[in-house]
This record gives C-alpha cells, sequence and structure tokens, in this order.
C-alpha cells in the first residue's frame, strides 16, 4: 500500500540535499560550511530517532512495477541511529581537523552525501534503491579519500576504492536481474523476497549478494582497498570506518540471513570468509608499524566478524558486534587522527608516548583499543562470545578460527597501546624523544565534546553484556530474522575463554613492557630486514598479504589487453574498412601479426611443453601464410579501388547518384 | 504542429542565408531563439501527448503517391523523449558556440538545418521521409566536420560520409524490400508495421533484415563498423561532435525500435541472437578499447561504443525466448524501456562530455590526457563539472545513465545470462577509464601543454568556463539527475510504447 512517510523520506533527503547543495556551492560556503553541516547531521539524528520508534514503510513508483520502497525495521532502526550518532560526532570532530583554510564546504558536503547514502542503502527495502545508496556512496568515498586531490597520491587511492568496489558491485547487478527473471509476475526486487527464488535464479542472486557485501566490507579477497582509503582524511577513515561504507556489506548480509539460509552453501561460504579474514587480516594488522594501517586492518578483521555472524545465522551477536565496532573504530580514529595532525605522523615508533603526553586524546584511544580487544566487560567481548556461541553451534573448527582470531585482536590492540603509552625513551645511548618538538594538540570544545562523548558511548556500550539488554536486542531483531531469539548464547566457559584470554594477552603485553629485551626486540621489528621464513612471514604480513600487488598486475593484464585490441581497432579495422590497402603493405601486416597475435600466442606458450611451442610455431604461421594472402588480395583489391578513389567530393557524389540511379531503375522496374 | 517543429530551423536557416549579412551577434541570438521556441514547441507537444501511449500529432499529406511514399509524421513514446532530447541538446550547442566567431552564419545555418532532419527523422512514419531525412543529416554534418574540424578533417569527413552513406544505401535496399512484400505495395510505416508483409517468409524477411541491421548498425555504430566514429570525433568540432554522438547515432536504434522490430517481427526474432553477441561485442569491445585511448575526446568516442552496445544488446534480448513466462515478458519490457531510456541519457551525457572536450582542447590546444596535470588548480568549476559528467556516464546511481543501464541488464539478465553477465564487465570498464582520465587531466600539480617550444609548463592561460559554457553544460547535467532521481515523468511516456514494440514483436 503506497503511503507517503514524511520523517522517513525526510531522514534520507535531508543530508543528501544539504550536502549536495554544500558540495555544489564550493569555496563561498567554506565559512558556514562546518554549522550547517553539524545541524543537518542532528536533524538527521532527531529523524532517526524518530522513525526508529515509528518504524514506517513508505513506496514511490520508480520502474514499471518495481517501486522503490523504503523501510524501517529492527535491525535498520539500531542502524540508523548509529549511523546518524557516529556522523555527528565525526563531523564535531571535523570543526577543528580542517581547518578555515580548508576547503570545507566540499569537505562537509561530501561527508553529509556519504551518510547520506549510507542512510538509503540501510532503510532500503527494494533492490534498486539500495544500489543506489550503495554505489552513490562508494562516489562519495572517492571524492572523500582523494579530497587531497593536489597531491598524487590520494587520487590515486580514491581510484583503486571505486574501481574495486564497483567490481563487486556487480553482484547486485546480477541479483537484481536474477530477481526479476526469477521472481515471476510478483517479483517486486524486494530484498525480502530473494530467499524466495528458485534454481539457479537462487544461486545467482545469493552469489551476486554475497560478493557485493564481501567486497564493500574488505573482507578476503578484496580487502586491500582498506589499506588506500587511508589516504583520506582522518575523520573520512573515522566514518568508514565504523558506521558506514566497510560495514554495508556485513549489514546486508545480516539483513538478508533468509536468503544465505535458503542455499546450502551461502551460509559455510560466508561465515569461513569472515572467520579467515577475521583470523588473517588480524595477523596483518599485528605486523603493521603504522598506526593507520594497523586501524583499518583490524576493521578488516573486526567485520570479519560480523560476516562470520550473518553466515551462522547469529544475527543479534553480529548486530551487536557491528553497533560496538562503530562506536570503538570511530573513536580510535579520532585519537590518532588529532596524534597524526599534530605531529605529523602515523608510525607506531613515533608515536611513542603519545598517550602519556596527551591523557585527553590517550584515554580515549585506550577505551577505544580496550574495546577492540575484547576485554570484558566492554562490548565487544560479549558481542564475539554470542556470535562465536553460533559458530560453535555449526562447526567447531569455525568456533576455533574465530577464537584464535578474537585473540590476535587482542594482541594488536595491545600493540598499539604498548607504543602510545611507553615512557619516553631515556636520553642516554637512545634518539632524542621523536615528539619533542611540536607541541600536543591543543583541542577545541567540539573536538573533545566529540572524543568525550564516544568515549561515554563506548564504555556505556558495555550494557550490552548484561542478559536483560541482550535480550532485548534480540526482540527487537525478531522481526528481521525469524528464529533468532532460539539462537544460541554463550555458555559461561566460553565467556570466560575469552575475556581470560583477552586479559592474558594485554597482562602480558604490560608485563613485557619492563622487559628492556623485548622493547628492543619490538621497536626494531620491521626496520631491521632479515630473510627468514618468519621475517618473510611477517613483511607479507605487513603489505597486507600481497593482494595490493595481485589487483594491480590484474589491472595491467587489463590494460595490456585493452591496448593490443585498441592497436588492432586502429591498424585492422579501421585501415582494412578503409579500403586504404596502398597504405598497408603486407609487411606492415605481417609485423602486426608478429607483434600482436604472435606475441601473445608466444606468451601463452612460454613454459608449457614443448608441444604448446610446437602448435603456436605452426599456428604462427599459417595464420602468417593466411594474413599474407589476405594483404596481398586487399592490395589488388585496393589497386582497382583506386581507380575511381580520387578524394574529390563530388566524384564520389557522382558515384553515389550513379548507384542511385541503378537502384531507382531496378525500384521502379520490380515495383510495376 | 509537427510539420512546424521539423520545418521551422530550416525556415530560419533559409532566412539567414537570404536576409542581409547580419553580425554573428544576431546570428546567434537568432539561432537560440529558434533552438528555445523548438524546445517550447516539444513541450507542448509533450503535454498534449496521450497518457495512454499511441502515435499523436499525426498529419499526412500526399508526396509521390505513384511509389506509394506519402509526408507521414506523428509522435509516440519511442520518439517524443528523443525529440525532445534533441532540442535541449540543439540548444545547448547554440549556447556553447555563443562567442565563436569563424564563419558563424554558415555555422548556425548548418545546425538549424540539422536539428531539422534530426527531428524530421524521428517523427517520421514513412520509410522514404526517414531515408530522406537520414541521408540530409550525413549531409549536414560532413559539411560541419569538413568545415570546421581540426587535424585532419577533411580526410575524417569523407570517410564518415562514404561510410554511413554506404550505410543507408544498404538501408534504402531493406526498404525497397519491404515495399515490395508488402501488397499493397506501400512505404507507410504504420501499414507495415499492421500487415506484417514478412510473415512466413524467411529467406526475403533475412535478407531484408541484413539490409536493414547492417545500415542501422553503421549508423549506430557497433563493433565491427564502428571505425568510421573515431576519426570523425576527434576531428569535428565540440558542438557537431555533441549532436554526432548525442542525437545521429540515436537514429540507428531508434530505426531498431520503430522499423526492424515491429515491421519484421519474425525475423527480428529469428536473427535476436546475432544482435546480442553484437551488442555485448561493442560493450565490452569498446569500453576495452577506450580504456587504451591516450586521447580524452577519443576515449569519449569509444565509450559511445560501449554505451550503443547497451541498447543494441537490450532489443536482441528482447527477440529471444528465454526467461519465458510473465517473468521472461516483464524482464523484456524493462528492458526495451531500458534502451529508449539510455538514447536519451546517452544524448546528455556524451553530448555534455564532448562539450567539455572541446573546453580542454579551447584552452589546451590537444585532446592528449598526458598533456594535462592538475587543470582543476585553474579551472575548479570545469574540474568539477568534468568529474560529474563522468560519474553520470559511467552509470552512477542519481544520474539518468544509472536508470537505463539497470534496466537493460536487469531485463536482458532473465532472457540472455551469459551475454549480460559479460555485458556487465563494461559497467567497471567505463568506472576505470574514466576516472583515470579524470584523475590525469585534473589533479595533481599543475602542467599544462607549453605554449611554445622551451615554454614552461604553467604559463599557458587557462581560464575556467565562462557563462556561455556553463548555461549550456549545467543544463545538460541537471537534467541527466532529474531524469535519474525522478524518471517516472518520462517512463510514463516510453513505457506504452516498449510494451506495444514487444507486443508487435510475439506476433
Amino acid at each position: 500500500m503506497p503511503t507517503v512517510n514524511g520523517p522517513l523520506w525526510a531522514l534520507v533527503a535531508l543530508p543528501l540535499a544539504v550536502g549536495t547543495a554544500l558540495a555544489a556551492a564550493g569555496r563561498r560556503a567554506d565559512r558556514c560550511a562546518p554549522a550547517v553541516a553539524v545541524g543537518t547531521a542532528t536533524a538527521t539524528l532527531g529523524l532517526a530517532l524518530v522513525v526508529a520508534r515509528t518504524r514506517p514503510r513508505t513506496e514511490a513508483p520508480l520502474l514499471a512495477g518495481l517501486p522503490a520502497r523504503l523501510a524501517v525495521d529492527g535491525l535498520s532502526a539500531l542502524m540508523v541511529v548509529t549511523v546518524t550518532a557516529v556522523t555527528v560526532a565525526v563531523l564535531l570532530f571535523s570543526v577543528q581537523d580542517l581547518g578555515p583554510g580548508a576547503a570545507r564546504a566540499r569537505f562537509f558536503g561530501l561527508m553529509l552525501l556519504f551518510a547520506g547514502a549510507m542512510l538509503v542503502t540501510v532503510v532500503a527495502a527494494t533492490l534498486p534503491v539500495l544500489l543506489m545508496g550503495w554505489e552513490v556512496m562508494g562516489a562519495a568515498s572517492w571524492a572523500l579519500v582523494g579530497h587531497r586531490w593536489r597531491d598524487p597520491e590520494p587520487t590515486r587511492a580514491a581510484n583503486t576504492v571505486f574501481v574495486t568496489t564497483r567490481l563487486t558491485d556487480l553482484g547486485l547487478y546480477l541479483a537484481a536481474g536474477a530477481a526479476l527473471a526469477g521472481g515471476g509476475l510478483a517479483g517486486s526486487l524486494a530484498l525480502a523476497d530473494l530467499p524466495h527464488l528458485t534454481g539457479p535464479w537462487l544461486t545467482a542472486a545469493t552469489a551476486g549478494i554475497v560478493v557485493a557485501a564481501l567486497g564493500k566490507s574488505a573482507q578476503l579477497p578484496f580487502s586491500f582497498w582498506l589499506s588506500s582509503a587511508m589516504w583520506g582524511p582522518s575523520p573520512v577513515s573515522a566514518l568508514l570506518h565504523s558506521a558506514t561504507m566497510v560495514v554495508a556489506g556485513a549489514y546486508l548480509l545480516l539483513r538478508l540471513g533468509p536468503l544465505l539460509s535458503a542455499t546450502t552453501w551461502g551460509g559455510p561460504a560466508v561465515a569461513w570468509t569472515g572467520a579467515l579474514t577475521a583470523l588473517a587480516l588480524g595477523l596483518v594488522a599485528l605486523a603493521q608499524s603504522d598506526l593507520k594501517q594497523l586501524l583499518a586492518a583490524s576493521t578488516c578483521a573486526q567485520i570479519g566478524f560480523m560476516t562470520l555472524a550473518a553466515g551462522v545465522s547469529a544475527a543479534t551477536g553480529g548486530t551487536l558486534q557491528l553497533v560496538a565496532h562503530a562506536a570503538a573504530k570511530s573513536l580510535a580514529f579520532l585519537a590518532a587522527g588529532t596524534w597524526m595532525t599534530a605531529w605529523g605522523t602515523q608510525a607506531l615508533p613515533a608515536l611513542r608516548s603519545a598517550a602519556r603526553r596527551h591523557p585527553a586524546t590517550g584515554v580515549p584511544f585506550t577505551v577505544a583499543a580496550l574495546t577492540l580487544a575484547g576485554l570484558p566487560p566492554l562490548a565487544l567481548w560479549s558481542a564475539k562470545d554470542l556470535l562465536l556461541a553460533g559458530a560453535l553451534a555449526q562447526n567447531v573448527g569455525l568456533y576455533a578460527v574465530g577464537l584464535a582470531a578474537a585473540t590476535l585482536s587482542a594482541g594488536y590492540a595491545a600493540k598499539a597501546l604498548w607504543f602510545v603509552w611507553r615512557p619516553a625513551p631515556t636520553p642516554a645511548g637512545q634518539p632524542p624523544p621523536r615528539l619533542a618538538p611540536a607541541p600536543p594538540p591543543r583541542l577545541t570544545h567540539a573536538t573533545l565534546g566529540s572524543l568525550l562523548l564516544l568515549t561515554a558511548v563506548c564504555a556505556g556500550l558495555s550494557a550490552l553484556s548484561l542478559p536483560p539488554v541482550r535480550a532485548a536486542v534480540d526482540r527487537q531483531l525478531g522481526d528481521v530474522t525469524p528464529g533468532s531469539g532460539g539462537q544460541p548464547g554463550p555458555e559461561p566457559w566460553e565467556l570466560a575463554l575469552s575475556g581470560g584470554l583477552a586479559v592474558a594477552v594485554l597482562a602480558g603485553a604490560a608485563a613485557a613492557a619492563r622487559l628492556p629485551a623485548v622493547t628492543r626486540a619490538v621497536t626494531s621489528a620491521g626496520a631491521r630486514p632479515g630473510a627468514g621464513p618468519r621475517h618473510r612471514a611477517a613483511r607479507w604480513c605487513r603489505a597486507w598479504l600481497a593482494l595490493p600487488d595481485v589487483a594491480r598486475a590484474l589491472s595491467a593484464g587489463v590494460h595490456r589487453v585493452a591496448r593490443a585490441l585498441a592497436a588492432f581497432d586502429d591498424q585492422v579495422l579501421a585501415r582494412g574498412v578503409n579500403g586504404l590497402a596502398r597504405n598497408l603493405p603486407a609487411p606492415t601486416l605481417a609485423a602486426l601479426d608478429d607483434r600482436v597475435l604472435a606475441r601473445s600466442v608466444n606468451g601463452l606458450a612460454r613454459g608449457t611443453s614443448r608441444l604448446a611451442t610446437w602448435t603456436a610455431a605452426e599456428a604462427e604461421r599459417r595464420v602468417e601464410a593466411a594474413v599474407e594472402g589476405v594483404a596481398a588480395a586487399a592490395r589488388a583489391a585496393g589497386r582497382r579501388a583506386r581507380a575511381p578513389q580520387t578524394g574529390q567530393l563530388h566524384q564520389y557524389l557522382a558515384q553515389a547518384a550513379a548507384g542511385f540511379t541503378v537502384l531507382a531503375v531496378l525500384f521502379v522496374a520490380l515495383a510495376r | 504542429m509537427l510539420t512546424v517543429l521539423v520545418l521551422l530551423p530550416t525556415a530560419v536557416a533559409v532566412s539567414l542565408l537570404c536576409l542581409p549579412r547580419g553580425t554573428p551577434r544576431s546570428v546567434h541570438v537568432a539561432w537560440t531563439a529558434t533552438a528555445v521556441v523548438e524546445l517550447a514547441l516539444t513541450a507542448t507537444i509533450w503535454l498534449r501527448h496521450p497518457a495512454g501511449g499511441g502515435l499523436s500529432h499525426q498529419e499526412r499529406a500526399r508526396w509521390l503517391p505513384s511509389v506509394g511514399a506519402g509526408y507521414h509524421v506523428g509522435v509516440d513514446g519511442l520518439s517524443l523523449p528523443l525529440v525532445a532530447m534533441s532540442c535541449v541538446l540543439f540548444l545547448a550547442c547554440a549556447l556553447y558556440t555563443w562567442r565563436q566567431t569563424d564563419r558563424v552564419r554558415e555555422f548556425a545555418v548548418l545546425f538549424l538545418f540539422l536539428q531539422s532532419t534530426s527531428l524530421g527523422l524521428f517523427v517520421a512514419l514513412d520509410l522514404i521521409l526517414f531515408f530522406l531525412f537520414f541521408d540530409l543529416s550525413l549531409v549536414a554534418m560532413y559539411f560541419v566536420i569538413a568545415g570546421w574540424g581540426h587535424r585532419d578533417a577533411a580526410r575524417s569527413a569523407l570517410l564518415f560520409f562514404l561510410y554511413t552513406f554506404t550505410g543507408s544505401l544498404a538501408l534504402l535496399l531493406g526498404f525497397i524490400g519491404l515495399y515490395l512484400a508488402a501488397d499493397p505495395h506501400t512505404f507507410d510505416i504504420v501499414e507495415l508495421t499492421r500487415d506484417d508483409p514478412l510473415a512466413g517468409r524467411t529467406t526475403h524477411g533475412a535478407l531484408v533484415l541484413l539490409a536493414v541491421g547492417v545500415g542501422l548498425a553503421i549508423k549506430t555504430p557497433t563493433v565491427p563498423f564502428h571505425t568510421w566514429l573515431p576519426p570523425a570525433h576527434t576531428d569535428a568540432p565540440a558542438a557537431g561532435s555533441a549532436v554526432l554522438a548525442g542525437v545521429l547515432l540515436k537514429m540507428g536504434t531508434y530505426g531498431f525500435l520503430r522499423i526492424a522490430m515491429p515491421v519484421m517481427p519474425g525475423a527480428w526474432r529469428g536473427a535476436a541472437v546475432v544482435f546480442v553477441v553484437v551488442g555485448v561485442v561493442s560493450v565490452v569491445y569498446g569500453a576495452l578499447v577506450a580504456f587504451a585511448q591516450t586521447d580524452f575526446k577519443r576515449m569519449v568516442a569509444y565509450t559511445s561504443v560501449n554505451h550503443m552496445g547497451y541498447i543494441v544488446l537490450a532489443v536482441g534480448a528482447a527477440g529471444t525466448l528465454g526467461g519465458d513466462g510473465p517473468a521472461g515478458d516483464r524482464a523484456r519490457h524493462l528492458a526495451v524501456t531500458g534502451s529508449v531510456f539510455q538514447m536519451v541519457s546517452h544524448g546528455l551525457l556524451t553530448g555534455a562530455l564532448f562539450l567539455l572536450c572541446g573546453v580542454l582542447y579551447e584552452r589546451g590546444g590537444t585532446h592528449r590526457t598526458a598533456a594535462y596535470s592538475g587543470v582543476a588548480h585553474r579551472a575548479p568549476v570545469f574540474a568539477a563539472l568534468t568529474g560529474v559528467a563522468a560519474f553520470a556516464s559511467l552509470g552512477l546511481p542519481g544520474f539518468s545513465g544509472f536508470i537505463a543501464e539497470f534496466q537493460i541488464l536487469t531485463g536482458s539478465l532473465g532472457p540472455q545470462p551469459v551475454a549480460t553477465g559479460l555485458a556487465l564487465l563494461g559497467v567497471l570498464l567505463t568506472a576505470a577509464l574514466l576516472l583515470r582520465a579524470v584523475r590525469q587531466v585534473f589533479t595533481g600539480p599543475l602542467r599544462l601543454p607549453p605554449t611554445g617550444p622551451g615554454q614552461a609548463t604553467t604559463t599557458r592561460s587557462f581560464p575556467d568556463l565562462a557563462w556561455h559554457e556553463t548555461a549550456s553544460l549545467t543544463p545538460l547535467l541537471a537534467l541527466a539527475v532529474v531524469l535519474g532521481l525522478l524518471p517516472r515523468f518520462v517512463l510514463d511516456v516510453i513505457e506504452p510504447a516498449s510494451l506495444g514494440v514487444l507486443r508487435l514483436l510475439a506476433r
């Protein structure tokens, strides 16, 4: 039933419209942009609270018989509040971070656009709307990552981000086509109808959705784009990593749990991808010596848990993980961002004692890191156990991998804390304190306010660990995932085990910090090139499992194919059609054949057996002979064709007119 | 009313030639005013077009009764959006050339004549009339390229003319075949559509479709008949390129929907797979070759091959049997509607992109992307508009291209899963190539083509967009946004017509 719901439309339209207006206004609006943006974000938060309570649905006609539908249910109610709240905090923080000299209107406008697109994704109830929010979010992230466009690196990173996520977005196009083809007359491209597809269409739709979600959430094997996204300003990372963009994939998988359950392979594939991402990217995070890269890898790993939760139908655990991670990760990026702005570095060794020197940011960072570590009673501890209980119910191996990954998250959190809390080195024989030259960051009230707000939220979310609160969330999500109420809760021993592991890792790190030998080993790790397999593995982890190299190689391959095709287009198709055989003597054609065809054949053959080489040579000879023949024929034809080809337009027209006359005579003769 | 719409630009052109030579400014005013009046006329026709679809505003007159050809025009949901898009684009071109000083009167006359022929083709309901406008548009475009082009213009114009003229001869052969098959002999498209003259005559039908198909494929252009397009675009003046890609290419795909599908349904269904394959090859090949281009304008030209490929894919998929039942019918309806929408969307967006290429060339003297870097330092508005146009062209939601490509891909996937799956790659490739070019030209440290040997790379003056350039580009992009967010007012016109095409095709 088409109903118009004002607050719901306003929720998505307000940030999008104001954001577009700000970005379009350009530098003229720089002065008022922060106030307008924060005001808009706050109003959007108010609207989010309203729709979270009223749970409206609304629709509008879009395509033939395929309306655009927006709806807020239990899951999206939690999400809209999370997204808008984090946006307010991050924008407040950005007022100081993006100083008066920066292109503020563009930045704040795009941030609103980015958050607005995420809100569209969250409240979308049909695939076209989802795809619209999804891709506009990608485009906004392109513009935000490339915010500092005068430097070459940020824009290169921005292109990597957009093209990689768009590659996986193709999955949503595939899913939409499959939903329409397999949906019969009732098919409305509604997300809720996807599980009712049958046969190959169900497989295609599930595969498309899964690939799109894994790509957007930077899960294996697409994780590398998140490393590039670090070229954006810190507030962009704070928003992109916490409540938007990367969590959109996890959110989609949590929402479409019934679709994953409808196939036999969907759930396990997603669960294992999530678990392995959590494990592998946890190792990557542990290997980083750059704070931003560590946090980025940890995002992939933490979202791996949400993906795992979606795969084992532990929607409540996954959702709690999502909300708690959003608070912790945005806080971590904001606190780290102040250090990077003040001291101009994000290298961990250089940030030594940062927290000690500036507790106003050090304490919030610590709360965030301890949350990420899964320290009891902070929220991510119990959330992980809740979703791991779901994993345990399905497969012990999945649980073991998840538990190992959870321990790793304590490890990388400990590593970051270890550096920022270490006392500044003593002068004796050591390098002088590196942070000394620049004064510690001076924070405005808005910045401090946003940090305190997020710290309080982060700590307050510990309440989610209490069984009654969790049960309330469970009920809230009941309408999304029917039967999730029966989802197994963690046994006491599971909670104790994971909590104990986190405590042990953190305590171990704290204790080891007192041992000079360990200190030296950790500080110099990475600085010293080693040759052993352990060093190689560490380097491999630090380089994000070489995934960026693979992606680069793939893109270079496509480029090579494109260039070869373009050469073919210019030299063979265009000239051949032109009838310009006179300009293309046989040797040229043969040379082209050698250059393009033969080289690619040879390239394939290299490294394979001699048989392949022999075949290639034989094929080449024949192709060459054939091309020689074609070229000779073309040359002969060209000689004949050249006779009327005088280059004078009136003669061509005369010829054409003669052709016309013949046709006309034919036509009149036949028409009688 | 349609007759006025078609003939008014030519009438103004003739009076410009006959009246004493005025100042360039007065010529521009007359030209722009005519374009505005044309747009207003189209808006009136749009408002008076019946909501239920069907042909409206029909006009008939005796013309060549002895050969069964008459003057018969009318509009429906297939042609009306194209007429409107053409009028918008011609107005944009008039504004864009506001400051041109080189033989303004002749340029304006050619463009006005070109507008007549383009609108005439879209409203023609008689094959001979269609053919006449088809050929006259070639003549006008030949002189635009040859007279105002750069570099190798004469050669490129000649190649364009000869190639597409050959295509039009093939088209004429096909039309004659249709005429001979009809009983009584006629060239009237409405009568031919009603009679389905080739029903049950497989060989005759296949030959006629071959002739018509090749003629239209050259114009569209599809791989492998596209080789006239890159040189023509590279050497044409910006406004000429915009009209060539925005309006003239649509004549090919419009011909598929207006003539090939409804008049020869049996033959079309038989050969639909060929069109699917040609469409997919055009999509992927066009995108890949565009990816390798080092010349901005040439790259945009190849993306046209890619974007027009989607249309050919959709109309091909609409003729195939896969995905039967109500779901299949809905999918095909979506695909055909999307193909018409794509024509409108591509007209606006590629028009904008070619005009932007013209801005680049006018200031920098070359289209070579590697010659530029960091242009946004000097021309931020130009950079922003090009960025927006690039995202719109790569099919970002919120712009018209997404509505078009989403419908085409979603609708074609059911009938033709493998081909459409391959065509999806085109969506990715266009994103990669357009963003790479935008990054190269507009971001990074400032570097412009030197004004002379030994000159520094930052001395050249590179002013931002002038008002007339902004005024010509902004409406095109704004319209793309409106169509991307609120497509219903256009879809309401297209959908009955595309349903009609599918009904005729299913006979």
